[in-house]
């Protein structure tokens, strides 16, 4: 008997990349692809994370070409998925590269592979601040977020005056910009005490359910 | 009473590394009817089908059942086998313990009892198989052929040369298709016309190939050696019997800048045109959109406007009033050559899962064009006269950077694949610019350069070593104006630097596509396609030629992004096809088609509506004395092509499908 | 037109002037602004680069009591907290096991019909009533529309046009009568959370759109962002240490823009904030001799 699928229609070719997995599903059974996923590489990681495939970057460079801060790497956003599929564990994560990407998102919108190196690279901080509490990251950069993350449980808003303090405190270069307050001060752009909001046992209760989840997530 | 054999099969290692094919064997000759079963290792080697002959010989078996792979494969061979020992072919079949089984399992125990299984359910409709005879039905010996372009051209000379008539079909006004639009052609930088117009005016002048320009294929019914096809010739306006291509209806056209299609819009034509000088056949058509008159018309004008081209032919052969006419063929075969497009960057895009390059600017940059542009500019026919000009300002460009890998290779736009055509003529525009503008830069932005074939990457190699190209890994993330100059933001993954810089004129390299309209072409002719609209080959390897509706063959870029050598190897493969085909008067086809029972069936033609095929028909039933006494379904078994559709549809249960009747199907069901 | 608030921390402290001119237009839009009660902070980079959890549940709590207050549509004028509200609207859509973490985390029922909304996008829309209101037409005024990362990217939450050629900040513009340059730099990072950790940085990026809108012919830049603002405006004058020119590119927000078409005074719209003087580009607007002085005068008594 001839065929009967695909008389005078499209057919489907058969999928080869792998089925997509909704973000946050760490089982990929329905995938037919035989790369790598339930192990402890960082392409596995991103994987089950995300439900992206490291493998698919064909390191092309048009995130690199693209990229703001490329010219301030050491790690382009094609370096990092390089590193990613050859498990280049501590030369990645060491780096201050990661750290300075802006989250902008001109790879992602411009990927031709649907690589989403934005995404990737989100995910690879996360997993470098959880592992030792931001230890991995640059100082400064690590500054600002716990000042910043801190301002938010304590008051449940950003107070800019004291963030700016704060950070300068973890970093030490109390002096840099600080020729800028008064400037900001004079134009109201700076509030001199913070706004705490009622519901702050509700913004507690937020930071700790999400650090508990984290944890729980790490344990097999 | 039944006498069944079971052949069970190895495969080598491919079932038996799975299944226990001994336990198999053993299994089978315990079930009811089977008087016969063995194992062996390659069921399909000589020795393998000569047990099966001896057996049906010696234990004179009415049935033969091969356990092996799937009946795609080794049918056939298994079929003439049990007919070289006398049994009916159809009384033959093959249970699939490889594909449905040992390849996709793991656990040996668990295939093995699936192996059985597999093997009794076939057993059990084999016990109720009839004998078939297959079906004649004679073969109209004409083929049509879709497309002129040098794969229809190809394959329409070579039938034609092989003794058959052929129709050939072109949409356009000429022959020639996007080859005549080439300055140059890879590996060898011979010109693209002179090698094309010999092939065009040969098939101009073939007393069996008729030419039929400016025309498109409406319908097609039938089958395979009796199609009926229907062509729809356009209105040309202009008289082709009257018409001597003179031109003069041309120089008094006054409406002179339409962007010429052949010039890939750098060049203008009149409303009244013959596309480009060397057209095939040399009879200008008129553009009725465009026209001055036919515009009037449109809008409700009674006097008639301009009529400038039909004071000035002297053989009054502009006809206005000229309507489309429609023509109805009976053809044997088909080719399908209908070509490829380019893909456009704008942001309009004729498929709903493509998209634009915003980053490329929509292909509102008026110096970033595409390859078919280039190859206007550098032909000596174009616009330029062979000068490279950049469009904006006819300024000659300096540095010319060329992008390869626009849409191909690039999910996220909507296509997957490699337009494989690129790499090539991207390094021959390096080449012909260089070759034009010795103090030039050409710069290529690449992911990978693609040059397999005879020459071709010595081709390449050529162009980098000796003509200077310099070719970057990376691709571009955005093009953008800055001043007269295009500002190309690229990055070199080689060197690991990021990498600007500005041009007077790029090149795209944009993907090859199928034609638009071919999803609707392929629906009338019933073949399949795949999501980007290319035609799927019945088989990627063994059948590379033949489309999965019998009868109908494909050639060049409609299957897949194909160059010149490959366009013309399919189409004198497709074309030997079509010989091999009229080499018969008759053709034997399978006999499972759709029988309906003349006594039980109520005339309730559901089976009609369902078919997917129009096989049925309708037959008047009359007594002796002439009187219709009901009206019921018949069906042609030239077009049936056993999909059973009918039969599961059937309030009354009297379709059959020969081969695979209730009765056959039920009982396997129930041995499970 | 009734419609959530969520103003967002900058829009308190650096970028009041957004705020301001935003409360100040309104009601000549018909446009009511409900602020969301007790509202928390969008938990902006930080929580974005370091817990995906709390990237939503930050949000989302924000979310619930937005929908909670009745609100069809919130508005969050900073690109930002747009940013990232509007993720988690659509993370909790596209990913249905986040839900239960979520809920968990907030203690409520994470939000499932609230529509979040940029500046961009509802100016955008009110664009026919913002031309019939038009009180001083921007005739002929070049401007740069400046959207940066966070309003056109990633495109599942770009709600201005599409991500490589939106439109929405353009209609706006010409809304009002002014007219858009057509420039390169419009959807490139200006640099964004590293004012304060990577000053260098921000200003090579922010440069390159001052200099490219300049060289446009723009007079002044639009933003619908406080980072963008400040990166744009408060640095500008160590962008012009670098590139030797002067520090002269008075930088909008969309919402002031709109309110000096619709005739309201620099003080309703905060421009005596700003860093860049918008003096010349005001008084050039009402045109009469003399007007740059008081324009000066009234910016530099905010100040």
């Amino acid at each position: 008997m001839p065929p009967l699928a695909g008389q005078g229609r499209c057919l489907e070719s058969v999928p080869w990349r792998g089925a997509p997995v909704s973000p946050g599903e760490t089982t990929l059974e329905v995938s037919v692809s035989h790369n790598d996923h339930t192990g402890s590489t960082l392409a596995a990681h991103v994987r089950q994370v995300t439900g992206l495939n490291p493998a698919r970057c064909y390191q092309c460079g048009k995130c690199s070409a693209g990229c703001p801060m490329a010219a301030e790497m050491d790690f382009r956003p094609h370096d990092v998925l390089r590193l990613i599929q050859q498990d280049k564990r501590e030369q990645l994560l060491s780096g201050e590269s990661l750290w300075l990407c802006l989250t902008c998102e001109t790879c992602t919108a411009r990927c031709p592979n649907e690589c989403d190196p934005a995404r990737v690279i989100d995910t690879l901080r996360e997993m470098v601040w959880r592992d030792n509490g931001g230890a991995g990251a640059p100082r400064h950069i690590r500054a600002f977020h716990k000042s910043f993350l801190k301002q938010i449980r304590r008051s449940g808003r950003i107070f800019e005056f004291g963030l700016v303090a704060g950070y300068k405190m973890r970093t030490g270069s109390l002096f840099s910009d600080v020729g800028a307050v008064p400037g900001m001060l004079k134009r109201g752009k700076l509030a001199l005490t913070p706004t705490r909001i009622k519901g702050l046992d509700e913004i507690r209760r937020i930071f700790d359910k999400c650090a508990a989840a984290e944890t729980d997530a790490e344990e097999p | 009473m039944a006498r069944i054999g079971v052949f069970v099969c190895h495969c080598g290692e491919n079932i038996g590394r799975t299944v226990d094919c001994a336990q198999v064997a053993e299994a089978c000759g315990s079930f009811p009817g089977v008087v016969h079963s063995v194992d062996y290792k390659y069921m399909c080697s000589d020795p393998g089908q000569l047990q099966i002959k001896e057996a049906i010989k010696e234990k004179g078996l009415t049935g033969v059942v091969v356990a092996a792979c799937s009946p795609h494969m080794h049918e056939k061979t298994f079929r003439k086998a049990a007919a070289a020992a006398g049994l009916n072919p159809f009384l033959c079949e093959m249970a699939n313990i490889r594909e449905h089984c040992s390849w996709i399992h793991e656990d040996r125990a668990r295939a093995t009892a699936k192996a059985i299984d597999l093997t009794r359910f076939i057993v059990e409709k084999v016990k109720r198989n009839q004998p078939l005879v297959p079906i004649s039905i004679p073969v109209e010996r004409r083929a049509l052929v879709i497309g002129a372009g040098i794969a229809g051209i190809q394959a329409a000379l070579d039938i034609a040369d092989g003794g058959r008539e052929v129709i050939l079909v072109e949409k356009e006004p000429s022959i020639g298709g996007h080859m005549s639009q080439l300055s140059e052609t890879f590996p060898t930088l011979d010109c693209s016309q002179c090698i094309l117009t010999p092939r065009m005016v040969e098939a101009f002048q073939h007393p069996r190939i008729k030419l039929m320009t400016y025309s498109e294929v409406e319908s097609l019914e039938g089958y395979i050696g009796n199609f009926a096809v229907t062509i729809r010739k356009k209105a040309r306006s202009v008289d082709d019997e009257l018409c001597n291509g003179c031109g003069d209806c041309q120089s008094a056209c006054p409406v002179k800048k339409i962007p010429s299609e052949f010039d890939a819009g750098l060049g203008k034509r009149t409303a009244i045109y013959v596309p480009f000088p060397q057209a095939v056949p040399n009879i200008p058509v008129i553009d009725r959109e465009r026209c001055t008159r036919f515009k009037a018309m449109r809008k409700g004008k009674k006097k008639e406007v301009c009529g400038r081209c039909l004071k000035a032919c002297g053989r009054e052969a502009i006809d206005f009033a000229q309507e489309d006419r429609l023509i109805t063929e009976k053809v044997g075969a088909i080719v399908f050559a209908t070509g490829y497009q380019l893909y456009s960057i704008g942001e309009e895009q004729p498929r709903e899962h493509l998209s634009g390059y915003g980053e490329y600017g929509y292909g509102e940059i008026p110096d970033v064009i595409d390859g078919m542009q280039f190859e206007r500019l550098a032909s000596a026919s174009g616009p330029t006269g062979g000068r490279i000009e950049r469009p904006s300002d006819g300024k000659e460009p300096e540095t010319v950077v060329f992008l390869q890998c626009v849409g191909s290779r690039d999910p996220q736009k909507g296509i997957d694949y490699c337009s494989k055509l690129c790499c090539m003529y991207i390094a021959k525009h390096t080449m012909l610019y260089r070759h034009k503008v010795h103090h030039g830069r050409a710069v290529v932005f690449y992911m990978d350069v693609r040059a397999g074939g005879k020459g071709y990457d010595e081709f390449v190699r050529r162009a980098v070593e000796e003509d200077g190209a310099e070719y970057v890994r990376g691709r571009v993330s955005r093009l953008y104006r800055a001043g007269d100059k295009v500002r190309v933001c690229g990055f070199d993954t080689l060197s690991g630097e990021p990498l600007e810089m500005d041009a007077d004129m790029v090149v795209m390299a944009t993907a090859i596509q199928p034609q638009p309209g071919i999803e609707s072409l392929a629906q009338k002719l019933s073949v399949s396609y795949d999501k980007s609209g290319f035609i799927n080959e019945a088989h990627p390897k063994l059948k590379p030629v033949e489309t999965n509706t019998a009868g109908i063959y494909v050639a060049g870029a409609c299957q897949a992004p194909r160059d010149i050598p490959d366009a013309v190897a399919m189409a004198s493969a497709a074309a030997s096809k079509v010989l091999g085909l009229f080499s018969n008067e008759e053709l034997e086809r399978d006999p499972c088609v759709a029988q309906v029972d003349e006594t039980t069936c109520s005339g309730c033609f559901h089976c009609e509506r369902v078919c997917p095929y129009g096989a049925v028909e309708h037959l008047e039933v009359r007594d002796r004395g002439g009187n219709l006494i009901k009206v019921i379904a018949k069906v042609n078994q030239g077009v049936c092509q056993g999909c059973g559709t009918c039969q599961a549809t059937c309030p009354s249960k009297s379709v059959e499908l020969l081969g695979f009747t209730d009765a056959q199907i039920f009982a396997a069901i129930n041995s499970l | 037109m009734k419609l959530g608030y969520f103003p967002g921390c900058s829009l308190h402290a650096t970028a009041r002037e957004f705020d301001e001119s935003l409360r100040a237009m309104a009601p000549r839009l018909d446009l009511e602004l409900d602020e969301v009660e007790d509202w928390a902070c969008c938990g902006a980079t930080s929580a974005h680069n370091t817990n995906h959890l709390l990237s939503v549940s930050l949000p989302a709590r924000t979310l619930a009591i937005s929908e909670a207050q009745g609100h069809e549509s919130l508005l969050a004028p900073c690109a930002a907290c747009y940013s990232r509200l509007a993720y988690a609207r659509h993370a909790l859509e596209a990913d249905p096991s986040l839900c239960d973490p979520v809920k968990d985390a907030i203690g409520r029922e994470p939000p499932t019909t609230v529509q979040v909304l940029s500046i961009v996008r509802l100016l955008a829309d009110l664009a026919p009533r913002i031309r019939e209101k038009v009180a001083t037409a921007l005739d002929g005024v070049q401007i740069a529309c400046y959207y940066g990362c966070l309003l056109a990217r990633p495109a599942e939450l770009n709600d201005v046009g599409s991500v490589e050629a939106p439109t929405a900040m353009e209609d706006v513009v010409k809304a009002v009568g002014a007219t858009p340059v057509v420039w390169n730099q419009r959807l490139e990072c200006c640099g964004g959370g590293f004012s304060l950790s990577r000053k260098a940085s921000v200003v090579r990026l922010s440069r390159s759109i001052v200099e490219d809108a300049r060289a446009a012919g723009a007079a002044a830049l639009v933003v619908a962002c406080p980072m963008c603002h400040l990166n744009l405006d408060f640095r500008q004058k160590a962008i012009a240490r670098r590139s030797g020119e002067r520090a002269d590119m008075p930088v909008f927000f969309l919402t002031q823009l709109v309110g000096l078409a619709l005739g309201m005074s620099a003080t309703e719209l905060g421009l005596g904030r700003h860093y860049v003087s918008t003096a010349d580009f005001v008084a050039r607007l009402s045109g009469q001799e003399g007007a740059a002085e008081s324009a000066s005068e009234e910016i530099k008594e905010v100040g």
